[in-house]
């Protein structure tokens, strides 16, 4: 059976598992006068025996399905005469890319040598026995658990607390796959970049003050040697961000603090949801609002007061970038805004403070941990913003602090450096890991000294 | 005054009022309901002088035609059933009414000469004049010193830190906290006993120099020991303030008060003095209330 459907069956026997378990607490509860005589509630039994019919099974099933592809191979390449086993790994790799293909059908077996067929027909013999195998070892692994499940219980039989604990395993698990896939990213990216520094001096590309990663592909090639200093497209990224903080954070706090104690709640239900759309519109779209509407626009009025603005400039992409970070700031503020006690208001306008000077000493203190998320969490989707970078801030890494001049950002060089056909033994494609990292680590410290500022500053109220 | 005028002109609401009392309270039938307030609810020269109040939530009447006077340098105790609108009279005196969006108040409300509903008064001096104490302590997640010099900072009150200083120190000190927090004068106030919170709240409230104080339930939230302390504190204030105090507790007001008002479903149904209204009541529903046969 295949694996999709032997989960299926999984599934419906989990749930006969279920049915029996909450039946059997049942019929053991009636001679006893009903259901507050048992230990714990009938779904606890059921649930009991549900676990013991899934959790066994399927790590039976889990555990099998990482193994047996190996197994499998090994016994082919096993099987093969001593003539014709491979000299090295990659010869044997490309053996078995030849059995595979003999064996689904992609390459006829007269094509090929008579050991290969034969190994092809050995692979294909083993594979259905391993579905059999499984199917029938599962199955029965099932059923042996919820027969387990379902004798043991009793009316004294601990179920509910067994089941919560259960319960409490999985949902540490579930913590658990976040942590690890943060981990797996940052391994995947610090072993690529530790082969990039092998290749290019750790120091060139931290201080190194040119971008340019055209390498030779060929011995022969004619092209630039290559050079791969970071700075310019950490300054690109630092410079746009910037200056689309500058642009969302007064804009959305103001608003936040508008929507949260000014605005009549008829205007506030209308104008936050209207807010968020911003948040919704796709990336791209405002990578062509910022190309083909505002580009021009700052161009236009640059010239007209004798300012030289490239087409494409930072400032474009900047302020664009703002208006979509604008709703980071202000829903998360006008939450935590709102969420400050009634009592510390009454306690400050009662001494005869204005509303703004409430906000000011009392509202803004209490919610400033929570106003520095939204503010990290837009910083964040600055620094990581490529659409609107690419379209209209370009692909020049120039090292420039003038926000008219065109620049380049870190995720925008990943993108190209990463996109089309590549070879990851060259300096050019690792280099785009070595940025994932130096982003990635960027980042993390934003948010050390976030979190850091929240502390030091934060007024607790309870 | 004309309030028995009044209220005859909105008899369908009294006798709606006068189900509920029979429905909820299951009272005598014998007992009159209050047609206009009895006893001596005025004073000679007073502080504050309210007349004719009525407060409405949107389309719900809260207070009716409700006139008393505060003297000066005078405890005044407001007690009533749950309910009956003396919290909110008593946030009708230094507008906190205000930040209600569907809160409206009519009637004539001054402290002495200033009209307090006057459109062109400046609440944020009002304020200033007439403090308020809230029934749960909410002192700022500031430190202790920051709470106290809050109310000058904002009134300007001090040019230099040493002024601050001292503002800050006398102000602890009439509120008899300053021996348990000199010490730690920039420790989190939030971090004091709930007794000790309350006392700050009432430093607070008077570095700013009041005339009035508004203390709205100040007790409730407290255990007996700091009650006990909050009573005689306002007994040493009520020296040099003027305090009007919303409480549940009919010991504290006869322990705390000049004079009593009693409230009962949006009226003032009777103020006398607080021994008067303790001892011989003159209206049944006031007496109901003090014997504890509902409230």
């Amino acid at each position: 059976m295949q694996t999709g459907n032997l989960l299926l069956l999984l599934v419906v026997m989990i749930a006969g598992a279920y049915y029996m378990g909450h039946r059997r607490s049942f019929a053991l509860a009636r001679p006893l006068g009903g259901i507050r005589h048992l230990h714990s509630l009938p779904f606890y039994y059921a649930m009991r025996t549900a676990i013991w019919c899934a959790i066994p099974a399927l790590v039976v099933l889990g555990v099998w399905l990482a193994f047996d592809d190996t197994l499998i191979r090994n016994m082919v390449m096993g099987s093969l005469p001593a003539a014709s086993q491979p000299v090295d790994g990659s010869a044997a790799n490309l053996m078995l890319n030849q059995i595979s293909n003999v064996a689904s059908g992609a390459l006829s077996p007269a094509s090929v040598s008579p050991e290969i067929a034969a190994a092809a027909e050995k692979l294909n013999s083993l594979r259905q026995l391993n579905t059999m195998a499984i199917t029938v070892v599962v199955i029965v692994v099932a059923m042996l658990g919820t027969a387990w499940g379902w004798v043991k219980i009793s009316p004294q039989m601990r179920a509910r607390q067994q089941v919560e604990k259960v319960l409490q395993t999985l949902f540490m698990l579930s913590a658990t796959i976040a942590i690890l896939t943060t981990v797996g990213i940052l391994m995947s990216v610090l072993f690529e970049s530790i082969r990039f520094f092998g290749k290019v001096p750790a120091t060139d590309f931290l201080f190194g003050l040119h971008w340019s990663p055209q390498t030779a592909l060929r011995a022969d090639q004619v092209a630039s040697e290559g050079a791969f200093g970071a700075i310019p497209l950490f300054v690109g990224t630092l410079l746009i961000s910037a200056i689309a903080l500058l642009v969302a954070v007064p804009v959305g706090l103001m608003s936040a603090i508008y929507l949260a104690e000014y605005a009549p709640a008829r205007v506030r239900a209308f104008a936050k949801p209207a807010l968020e759309v911003l948040a919704g519109v796709p990336t791209v779209v405002y990578g062509f609002f910022a190309a083909l509407t505002v580009a021009p626009v700052i161009r236009q009025i640059g010239e007209s007061i004798g300012l030289d603005v490239a087409s494409e400039s930072a400032l474009a992409a900047g302020l664009v970038m703002g208006v979509m970070i604008i709703p980071f700031v202000s829903s998360l503020a006008d939450d935590v805004i709102t969420a400050v006690p009634q009592a510390l208001r009454d306690a400050s306008l009662g001494l005869g403070a204005t509303r703004s000077e409430t906000i000011k000493k009392v509202i803004f203190p209490a919610a400033l941990p929570g106003i520095m998320g939204g503010i990290l969490l837009a910083a964040s989707r600055a620094i990581g913003e490529t659409m609107i970078v690419v379209m209209a801030a370009g692909l020049a890494a120039n090292l420039t602090a003038n926000p008219l001049d065109a620049v380049t950002t870190v995720t925008v060089q990943i993108v190209t450096l990463l996109t089309g056909d590549q070879e990851f033994d060259s300096a050019k494609t690792l280099a785009a890991f070595a940025l994932g990292l130096m982003l990635f680590i960027t980042t993390l410290l934003l948010n050390v000294i976030a979190l850091h500022i929240v502390k030091k500053y934060r007024e607790q109220y309870d | 005054m004309d309030t028995a005028e009044k209220f005859d002109d909105k008899a369908p609401g009294n006798m709606k009022l006068a189900d509920q009392i029979e429905g909820e309270q299951a009272m005598d039938e014998t007992i009159r309901y209050p047609d206009q307030t009895v006893g001596t609810p005025y004073v000679d020269n007073p502080k504050m002088r309210m007349r004719d109040v009525e407060v409405f939530y949107g389309e719900k009447q809260a207070i009716h035609g409700v006139s008393l006077d505060i003297g000066k340098n005078e405890v005044v105790a407001l007690i009533g059933p749950s309910g009956c609108g003396k919290s909110t009279f008593l946030r009708c005196l230094n507008r906190m009414n205000d930040t209600i969006d569907i809160c409206q108040v009519k009637g004539n409300l001054h402290l002495e000469d200033q009209d307090l509903y006057d459109p062109k008064l400046d609440v944020v001096e009002l304020r200033a004049r007439v403090g308020m104490v809230f029934q749960k302590p909410n002192p700022f997640p500031k430190s202790i010193y920051d709470n106290v010099a809050y109310g000058p900072r904002i009134h300007g009150l001090a040019n230099k830190k040493y002024d601050l200083d001292e503002i800050v120190e006398t102000s602890l000190q009439k509120a008899g906290l300053w021996n348990e927090v000199k010490d730690r004068l920039h420790s989190p106030g939030t971090g004091l006993s709930g007794g000790q919170q309350q006392r700050l709240c009432i430093a607070r409230t008077i570095a700013v120099s009041p005339e009035v104080v508004l203390m709205d339930e100040p007790c409730s939230a407290l255990d007996p020991i700091a009650t006990a302390k909050i009573e005689e504190l306002i007994a040493e204030l009520s020296e040099s303030y003027t305090i009007a105090i919303v409480t549940h507790s009919m010991q504290q007001a006869a322990r705390v008060s000049n004079r009593t008002a009693y409230f009962h479903l949006g009226r003032l149904v009777e103020m006398n003095d607080t021994d008067t209204v303790f001892t011989k009541p003159e209206h049944d529903l006031t007496e109901a209330y003090i014997t504890g046969r509902f409230g």
